[in-house]
């Protein structure tokens, strides 16, 4: 409740680290995380539709959800409102920006069944945090993700020229070297002051 | 498709179509929550709960969805079931619905619900979809259970189950198993093992 910006941010990015930690939005990370290009675009996309996530669902679950006494309908409102929200950003950038749509356009779709941007607002409405901290969370968590995509992609295109045994190959080997930034995540963030 | 058989759907879901090592869908509850086995049981239980319900559903409205807006009307059907489930393990198991957290709301958009409601349920009679949620959950169940067992072995030395030990080892607990780190090892080395066997069997084969 009383939790300060500062140690929003901190573990937004780093200590609770979406994809690391928390093991959100996993699915496009081991699939989209093959080339820098791609994961860039998909992470800006994320972060993108986060903070807007963010936003409405702070206003609908204040506004609408919680004097209605319609709590109940949190998940699935949550649910359409992002779908909604993708949606529109689509247009919007189709509309407005063709060179940014053809880069992110094909992730967008994606992003509506990406469990980081459910788990955000989620969490949001369940640590209780007021606007401001809200939105701050939505960034920050946005900006975690991307730069551990940023990261994994880097090293999965530099560790293409190792190698390893047939069976290792692909998937497991991602997952090893997500073991090892994991480790980092978990072992050295912690020592921040939140 | 003449030659379904029950039988032969069901173990298609375990085995050849095993939603986490064949699949790689729904990683995500898959390395979160299987920290034990009683919460693997509790993640696995729920996402039957939601697969078998939303199956049935799509299937036996299939003929009525149009085309064009299956996905939002899909996505609202398992959001009810997720929200039966949500209140459901809130008021009769706390304990489990604390340990598993927002990992329940988040069957939503776990991509083998909605992957089935599309690629199968959509397409077939309700009674197949019925077999096949329940050999796709059985898949799921078995693949929490082997991850949380492993973990909770190596991490704290026993496996507790519902109040009872099941078996102990003498080792000193490795507490990395229990951290991020230790899910993602687990999954990487069962998923090798699956990946050597494969291949194995095609050279043998070929």
């Amino acid at each position: 409740m009383e939790d300060s910006l500062f140690s929003i941010a901190v573990n937004g990015i780093f200590v609770q680290n979406f994809l690391l930690v928390q093991f959100l939005g996993l699915c496009s990370f081991v699939g989209v995380s093959k080339e820098t290009k791609s994961a860039a675009g998909m992470s800006a996309a994320v972060l993108f539709v986060m903070i807007i996530a963010s936003i409405a669902s702070f206003l609908i679950y204040t506004y609408l959800l919680l004097p209605m006494g319609l709590t109940f309908l949190t998940t699935i409102s949550f649910i359409i409102v992002i779908a909604f929200l993708v949606q529109l950003v689509e247009f919007i950038i189709r509309k407005f920006s063709p060179p940014l749509y053809r880069s992110l356009g094909i992730f967008l779709p994606l992003i509506t069944t990406n469990c980081a941007i459910l788990g955000v607002v989620i969490l949001n409405t369940r640590l209780e945090y007021g606007f401001v901290q809200s939105v701050f969370y939505g960034i920050s968590a946005g900006l975690g993700y991307t730069m551990v995509m940023l990261l994994m992609a880097a090293i999965r295109e530099k560790s293409n020229a190792i190698k390893v045994p047939e069976a290792v190959e692909g998937l497991p080997h991602a997952f090893f070297i997500t073991t090892l930034l994991s480790m980092a995540f978990v072992s050295y963030f912690q020592v921040i002051p939140t | 498709m003449a030659d379904m058989t029950i039988a032969g759907e069901f173990f298609r879901g375990i085995v050849k179509d095993n939603p986490v090592f064949a699949l790689v869908l729904g990683l995500c509850p898959t390395l979160a929550v299987t920290t034990s086995v009683e919460n693997a049981i509790g993640m696995a239980g729920a996402t039957l709960f939601v697969l078998v319900g939303s199956n049935v559903m799509v299937s036996a409205l299939r003929k009525q969805i149009p085309p064009i807006t299956r996905i939002p009307m899909f996505i609202i059907i398992i959001c009810t079931f997720v929200t039966i489930i949500d209140m459901a393990m809130e008021a009769y198991t706390p304990p489990l619905y604390e340990a598993l957290g927002i990992f329940i709301p988040l069957i939503v958009v776990n991509c083998i619900i909605i992957g089935r409601a599309e690629a199968y349920a959509n397409r077939n009679t309700i009674k197949f979809s019925v077999v096949d949620a329940l050999g796709i959950g059985a898949g799921f169940f078995v693949a929490l259970v082997a991850i949380g067992a492993i973990r909770e072995l190596l991490g704290t030395g026993e496996i507790v189950l519902f109040g009872l030990k099941l078996i102990s080892i003498p080792i000193e607990p490795a507490t990395f198993m229990i951290l991020p780190g230790g899910a993602f090892m687990t999954i990487g080395v069962l998923m090798a093992m699956v990946n050597y066997n494969k291949i194995r069997k095609a050279r043998k084969g070929a």
